[in-house]
Order: C-alpha cells, then structure tokens, then sequence
C-alpha cells in the first residue's frame, strides 16, 4: 500500500481548508474550512495507523471528531449571537477586541 | 616614653574636667530662657571648676614617679578587630595644655561677662564657648587617636558655632562657613591618618601606635606624618589653609581671644608634639612641617602690616605666631619644648591683646577701623597699659615672655647646624622685624597720635569684669618667657614626654641671638614710627600703593589663589557631574523606558482585531515550527 496517495490529498484538503479560513469574509465559511483542515489531519492520522498496523492514529481520530463536534457547537453559538447583535456575519465586522 | 600607669586617687577624676563644662552647656542649651539670667554665671563656674581641678590633678601628677596616667573609662566602639576603648591620658603635655585651656579660658569667660553684658544671646554665647572648652579638653586628654578626633570636631563644632554666633550677619555667617570647610579639609587628612593606624598596627591608641610605629615601612610612616599634619594646618590656620583664620574674627572678641589665639589653633602644635614618636621615624615629614612654619610665618607677618581692622592683624599676627611653634616642632626634640613655651607665653599675651582689642572696641561703639582710633592711651589707661605689655611680649623685648621663647627657637634651628637651619632661624629672625613693625603700627594708630574718632563716640575704660582679666593675661605676659624657659624649665618638666634636654653646642650664643633678635625688632619698630608715627594717618586708607602693599592687603592674595585652583574647579566638577548625571544617568534609565514603552505601543498595534490576520500569524507560527522541527530531524 502506498501512502502517497492518501497524503497528498490530505495536504491539499487542509491548503483548500488554510486558504479559505484565510481568505472567506463569511463566518459560516471559515468554519466549515476549518473543518476541512481538521478532517485532512484525521485523514492524515487513519492513514499512518494502517500503514504502520497500529491502533493509536484511529483512537486519535476519533479524539479529533470528538473535540470537533463540541467545538462546531460553541462556535455556532458565537456565531448566532454575532449575527444577532451585528445584523452581520462577516468575521471582519467583528472587531471591537483590538489594542 | 615613660610607662603608663592607671590612675589613681583625684587623678581617676580627670574625667570631670571634660564633664564639667559640657554639662554646663547641656544645661544652659537646654534650659533655654529659664538659665537667662544666671546662664552666664553657672557658664564660667563650669570652667573654673574645671581650672581648679585641672590644678590639683596637675599637682599630683608631679608627685608622682611615673608620670604618666591612664584613665580608662568605657567601650567607645567595638566592631570586629576596631576596639576602642574611651580612655584619658593625663601626662605632661596634657596637663600643660589642660592648664592653658582651663586657666586661659576661666579668665576669657569672665571677661565675657562684662563684654556680652547687652547681648540678646549673652546664655547661648556661654553654652558655645562650654562646648568649646570641653571639646578642646578632650581633645588634648584622650588617651587615642579616636578620642582626639572626637574632641577635634567638637572643637570645629563650636567654633563654627562661635564665628556665626551674630548669625543675622552675612559676612559672620560666611565667615563661619568657610572656618568650617577648610577645617574640613584638614579633617580628611587627620582622618586619613587614623585610617591608615588602623590598617597598618591595628591600634589607633597612642600606646599602641607609638610603640609599634617603627615596625611599619617609611613610606607608610611618612604618609601618616604627612596626612596628620594637613589636620594640624587645618586647624591651626597654616599654610595652605590659613585663609579661614582672619576671617572668623566676624565673632565676638572673646572668641577670637578664645578660639583663635589661645587654645583651638594651638590643637594643630599639640598634635604634632603628641605625635613626636612619629616623626621621630620620618625625617621628610617633619621638614615640611618646617618648611610650612617657616612660610606660615612670613605669609602672616606680612599680611599684618597691611590690615586696618584691629581684630585682622591680630588674626595675622595668631597665623604667624602658629607659624613659629610649627618651625619649633618640627625641629625635632630640640624644639619641641620651644615651641611649646612659645606656645604658652602666646596664650597669654595674645589672649590679652585680643581682650584688649575687644575693650578698645566696647569703647569705640564696635568700630575695629584703626584708622578711627587714635589716642586712645588717655583715655583707657588700664587696657593701654595691659595691651602694651602684652604687645612688648608678643615682640619679644627682654626681659618680657617672647623674648625667651622665640628666641629659643631660632636657637634650636640653629643648632640643626646646618644651611636649612641657618634658613629657618633668619626667616624666623625676620619675621620678629616684621612682627615688631605691625605690631607697632597697630600701636601707633590704636593708642597714640590725634584721635580721629567717628562723631559722637565717647571712649571711656572698661568695667573691673573686663579689665581684671586683662591684668592677669599682661602679668602672664611679662613673667610666662622667664618662669618657663630659666625659673622652671618647661623642659625638665616635660622631661618623661620628650627625653631628658640635652645641651646642645650652641652656634651662636643665646646672647648674642637676643641681641640680633632685639636689634632687628628695634629696627621694625623704626621703620613703623617713620611710617605711621610720623605723619597724620588718613581716616580712609590710601588708594594709591605699592604692588607690595597691595598684595599684602590681600593676603598675599590666599583667597583668590584658593578660589581659582579649588572653588571655581569644584564648582565645573559639580556642574558637569550634575549634567552626567541628568543626561547620562537619568538619561539611560528614561531612555530605555521610553524604549519599550514606545516598541510595545508599536506592538501592540499588530493586534488589529481582524480574526484572519490572527490565523495568518498562527499558520506562520505552524509553518515555522514544522519547517524547524523538518529541518531538525531532515539535517
């Protein structure tokens, strides 16, 4: 088996996630390619546990979707309450908390 | 040095000598206006008290075979190795000084009763003048360095106390500002000197110290001879340092008569002789205490024959007359009891003609312009007779109390038998002219001649109160040469300080010195009468003179010499440190300040609030850590 294949669309799964995060005005967006970038590294994870017939890279991956799901949960949240007092959902709205 | 004993009987209660006046200071300074009206009375029984015991101890230490005592008193400072224990020694010199101090002082104090009689301060003037007798007492009791340096400043104390006592006075309180600092400077060295005691025997008792001082190198030895006698210029008005001692005649006359010609200038000889073991060992030392006595003595006679203000010339005469016992101790064994004759016999003609000078200005409504004299003898019979004993003594006229001492000093130069010596004894011959011929003018101009009053001033004689101390100082003054020099040796007595005396062969026999000495003074008198006596003075003095005299008038010009080598460059080292220490000092800690708090405001502007420049700067971060940690385990 070779690993190539499934590393390399990792990478480019977590640069789409990257770029998006850096480039993407709206909130939902940005959050959705972060879990791209999150999902490329479970990729990354599942992939070495076959490789090297180790248990270790799934339990992580599990962790990951774990942590993953609570954070889609508060960040949603922030994200309604942002919306509701802003009327906006563009993260760049939100920038009171500066020097 | 005779061996030391402890003491025993009245002599283990010298300490009251020194105990007595300063309580009697502590109660007149801290009784405040309650002592007013009998302050000054408690003030000269303090000292008289002190006289008498000073008398019976000084009896019973002639009694005695060693004479020598120690009085142990108490743990002064105990630190580590220092361990000084507060102690008096009461030996010949000290009692000869005790007695001086004491007697001398009792009769300046009573004096003052009458001089201050109509001052607001009459209480404060006796408490000061307390202080100063008991600092002076400790100074010349105290069995170590330490003990000495106490008195020492104490001394400086109370004569800063005593020059600025009409303190409202710009000129007094200037007057004392400057006593104050040049003593200082002295101070330094004699500290310096103690210093270096310590480091090197570890001992600063004069035991100890002058046991041990030959055991320590030359050069060490001539530091400390050198350092302690920068002390004793500062506190004897010696060259360089005699500037202060004119001008401190801004206080009240007894002071002058007090301070600065019987007892505190006298410290700077004392300290010397004190210290005879020590420039026993260093021969360089000691011939620039010659060669400062020598100069002191020039500097001061000439600057007294240009001087209008009574009080001034007889400041300059004090500086002259110190210049000759320093020649005197620095001469070695020789001259130490010569100088301290001297010494003596100058305690008591120049306590009484600075009283006499004082009871010349209570006549003349505190006029000390000479050229507003004039006369006077008429009218002040007692002061005139008093002043002019003390004057034909201070001159040195057979068979009067300078003519002895001063001439056994140039004897004693003479005999070093060699060109320095010959140097010194006719400079010392030379300044005896000099002194004859200010003192002449001050003669001249004070008693006799047109009287050249200021209107409306009435002289009239002083009160019994004044003039009976007069009377003892002018009986001082004509009988202390023979008494100390042919009835009673000064020398015998001094003997277990000093050594036995030894008969030198004279060079010249002290005939003949006399003779020199009386034909050169009778020569000064000469050339005063043909320059004062002669001729009407004005009442303002001639604008028109010669360099000479102009210079002298100036002093030989100290002041300006001390303000432009000391002053003006103390005040540029001030100035440019106070300048390094607000742009360098001050200026780096504010700068870097400034630094980071200007670098972290700028930082802190990176924090824009925008959450994607935010991820940017954290996917740097991670591009970094990884491309470093790739690099790690990659290279």
């Amino acid at each position: 088996m070779t690993l190539t294949y499934y590393l390399v669309l990792a990478a480019i799964l977590f640069t789409i996630g990257a770029v998006g995060v850096l480039v993407r005005r709206n909130a939902i967006v940005v959050f959705m390619c972060v879990e791209l970038m999150l999902n490329s590294v479970n990729l990354t994870l599942v992939t070495f546990a076959r490789a090297t017939g180790t248990i270790d890279g799934q339990i992580m991956a599990f962790f990951v979707m774990v942590v993953a799901a609570a954070e889609v949960v508060v960040g949603l949240a922030i994200i309604m309450s942002i919306y509701r007092t802003r009327r906006s959902a563009s993260i760049d709205d939100a920038n009171l908390l500066k020097y | 040095m005779s061996e030391t004993l402890p003491a025993e009987g009245l002599l283990g209660w010298s300490w009251l000598l020194i105990a007595l006046p300063l309580a009697g200071a502590a109660v007149l300074l801290l009784g405040g206006r309650r002592t007013d009206r009998w302050g000054h009375l408690l003030g000269t029984a303090t000292v008289v008290a002190s006289f008498v015991v000073g008398l019976l101890c000084t009896f019973q230490l002639a009694g005695l075979d060693e004479k020598s005592v120690s009085v142990d008193l108490f743990t002064f400072i105990s630190s580590g190795d220092l361990d000084i224990r507060a102690g008096l020694l009461y030996d010949p010199l000290s009692a000869a000084f005790v007695l001086l101090i004491t007697g001398v002082g009792s009769l300046i104090h009573i004096y003052s009763i009458g001089y201050m009689a109509h001052d607001d301060g009459r209480r404060r003037f006796f408490a000061y003048l307390n202080l100063f007798v008991a600092a002076m007492l400790l100074l010349v009791l105290g069995n170590s360095f330490v003990a000495l340096y106490v008195g020492w400043e104490g001394v400086g104390l109370a004569s800063y106390l005593l020059i600025a006592f009409w303190y409202t006075r710009p000129a007094a309180a200037t007057a004392a500002k400057k006593a104050f600092i040049m003593n200082r400077v002295g101070d330094v060295g004699l500290a310096l000197a103690i210093f270096l005691m310590f480091a090197q025997l570890g001992t600063t008792d004069y035991a100890g110290v002058f046991g041990e001082i030959g055991t320590v190198a030359g050069g060490t030895v001539t530091a400390i001879g050198l350092l302690l006698l920068l002390g004793a210029c500062g506190k004897s008005g010696q060259f360089p340092l005699q500037a202060w001692l004119p001008d401190a005649m801004e206080g009240p006359t007894p002071v002058s008569a007090l301070i600065h010609a019987a007892t505190m200038v006298t410290a700077g000889v004392y300290l010397i002789a004190r210290c005879s073991p020590i420039y026993d060992e260093t021969p360089t030392a000691r011939t620039v205490v010659l060669a400062v006595g020598a100069l002191t003595l020039l500097i001061g006679a000439i600057a007294g024959c240009a001087y209008d203000d009574i009080k001034k010339v007889l400041a300059y005469s004090t500086v002259s007359q110190i210049g000759y016992m320093f020649l005197a101790v620095g001469l070695g064994p020789a001259g130490y009891v010569a100088g301290l004759a001297h010494l003596y016999a100058h305690g008591f003609f120049k306590a009484g003609l600075f009283l006499g000078a004082g009871s010349v200005m209570h006549a003349m409504n505190d006029q000390v312009d000479m050229r507003r004299y004039g006369g006077l003898w008429k009218k002040m019979p007692i002061t005139f007779a008093t002043f002019g004993l003390g004057y034909l003594a201070l001159i040195g006229i057979w068979p009067l109390a300078g003519a002895f001492t001063k001439d056994a000093i140039i004897e004693a130069a003479l005999d070093r038998h060699d060109t320095f010596g010959y140097l010194l004894a006719g400079i010392a011959v030379l300044g005896a002219g000099l002194t004859a011929f200010y003192m002449t003018r001050l003669m001249l101009m004070t008693f006799f001649g047109r009287p050249r009053w200021e209107d409306g001033v009435h002289p009239h004689e002083s009160p019994v109160v004044m003039t009976l101390p007069m009377i003892v100082l002018a009986v001082g003054s004509v009988a202390s040469g023979f008494l100390l020099v042919s009835a009673f040796p000064l020398s015998d007595w001094m003997a277990p300080v000093f050594g036995e005396p030894e008969e030198a062969a004279h060079v010249i026999a002290p005939a003949t010195v006399l003779l020199i000495v009386t034909v050169v003074s009778l020569l000064g008198i000469a050339l005063a009468w043909l320059f004062v006596g002669r001729r009407e003075i004005p009442v303002t003095a001639p604008v028109r003179v010669s360099p000479v005299t102009r210079a002298a008038r100036n002093a030989l010009y100290a002041d300006t010499v001390n303000e432009s080598l000391f002053m003006r460059p103390g005040q540029w080292l001030t100035r440019a440190l106070v300048f390094v220490d607000n742009r360098g000092v001050d200026g780096a800690v504010n700068g870097l300040a400034a630094t980071l708090g200007g670098s972290s405001s700028r930082l802190g502007r990176a924090q824009t609030g925008f959450v994607r420049s935010y991820a940017l700067g954290m996917l740097g971060g991670a591009v970094l850590v990884a491309g470093a940690l790739l690099a790690v385990t990659a290279g």
